[in-house]
């Protein structure tokens, strides 16, 4: 018997799956329970006084450990700093129909936080736009209970 | 999924990842053999050493191989490992043994699960046999092997087995 290798070679769909669950910490944790039971949102104020939206659990000037007690309400509007359309969702995407990766400097806030922005098309997105945050009816307590944000009217 | 009213200390955050995976000519040869029922090694012409599955170069000399020879569905234990943690959509029962099995007439392991045998009675040197699928059911794929169970024969002595993994520390 010889090996042919000019025989097509056999393919087949292989899905490679890690079933993370990521521990939060306590400001992130308060952060995505906000989001759920009061659909508000928080931003951590630092010791130079700079507000973080997303909120993170060390200062990144000082590197102590910021406290709930730093936590503040920004938004649900801000503006969009950054953006790139995205023509063909992809599966796990928040939207299934043509939208915008931005960067949202919430109202409040002095970072900005990466969602989608559901604008309709290109043409209508804009470096400085405002834009709101819409909700999920049913929520679960991470960063898709924001469906997207919108364009404000 | 959080518990409503219960504060979040985590979430999930699942990664798929989606492959078109090719397996390649040796590979390919070797699953269109076992979809009937026939296991196939290839053998380094310097060397003489059977790999399975195939290869389209030796390991040991880099000369292509191009000769096929068929090999055993029967064995022996070179080695194990015990699986005693439950993980997530495990669907066997634990403990449950993986071993490393060099099949009558090759030199290199494959890796294939042990059933029909106490873990505590896995140990190396115990020669085993494949338990096949219903010939209906084979398709281009190792798990037509449902796994490899003892045969009851007087075990290769482990003076033997170091004697061989010596020899085919390169296979």
């Amino acid at each position: 018997m010889e090996l042919n290798d000019q025989k097509e070679a056999l393919r087949g769909e292989h899905v490679l799956q890690y079933p993370y669950r990521r521990a939060t910490g306590p400001i992130l944790g308060r952060f995505f329970t906000e989001i759920r039971d009061h659909k508000r949102l928080l931003g951590v104020k630092t010791a130079a006084g700079q507000i973080l939206c997303p909120p993170v659990e060390a200062d990144p000037d000082t590197l102590e450990d910021l406290s709930v007690e730093d936590l503040v309400e920004v938004g649900p509007a801000g503006h969009v700093t950054s953006w790139t359309w995205l023509n063909e969702p992809r599966p796990g995407n928040p939207l299934e129909h043509s939208f915008a990766w931005a960067l949202i400097k919430l109202d409040g806030a002095d970072s900005a936080l990466l969602h989608a922005v559901d604008a309709g098309s290109e043409s209508a997105m804009r470096t400085g736009m405002r834009v709101v945050a819409r909700f999920c009816d049913e929520r679960n307590g991470d960063i898709r209970d924001i469906t997207c944000f919108v364009p404000e009217d | 999924m959080s518990e409503p009213n219960k504060p979040v200390t985590s979430v999930k955050t699942p990664i798929s990842l989606h492959y078109d995976y090719s397996v390649g000519a040796g590979s390919s040869t070797f699953l269109r053999a076992i979809r009937e029922g026939r296991i196939l090694g290839s053998r380094c012409p310097d060397t003489g050493k059977v790999y399975v599955p195939p290869r389209l170069s030796s390991v040991e000399t880099a000369s292509p191989m191009r000769e096929l020879v068929e090999v055993s569905d029967r064995g022996v234990v070179y080695t194990y490992c015990i699986v005693n943690i439950q993980f997530y959509d495990q669907v066997l029962e634990i403990p449950y043994a993986y071993a490393y099995i060099v099949l009558d007439g090759a030199d290199s392991a494959i890796m294939h699960l042990i059933q029909e045998c106490p873990v505590e009675e896995m140990r190396p040197g115990m020669k085993v046999q494949a338990v096949w699928k219903d010939r209906s059911e084979w398709t281009e794929s190792m798990e037509n092997i449902r796994y490899f169970k003892p045969t009851g024969e007087a075990d290769l002595p482990i003076g033997e087995i170091m004697d061989e993994i010596r020899k085919k520390s390169h296979a």
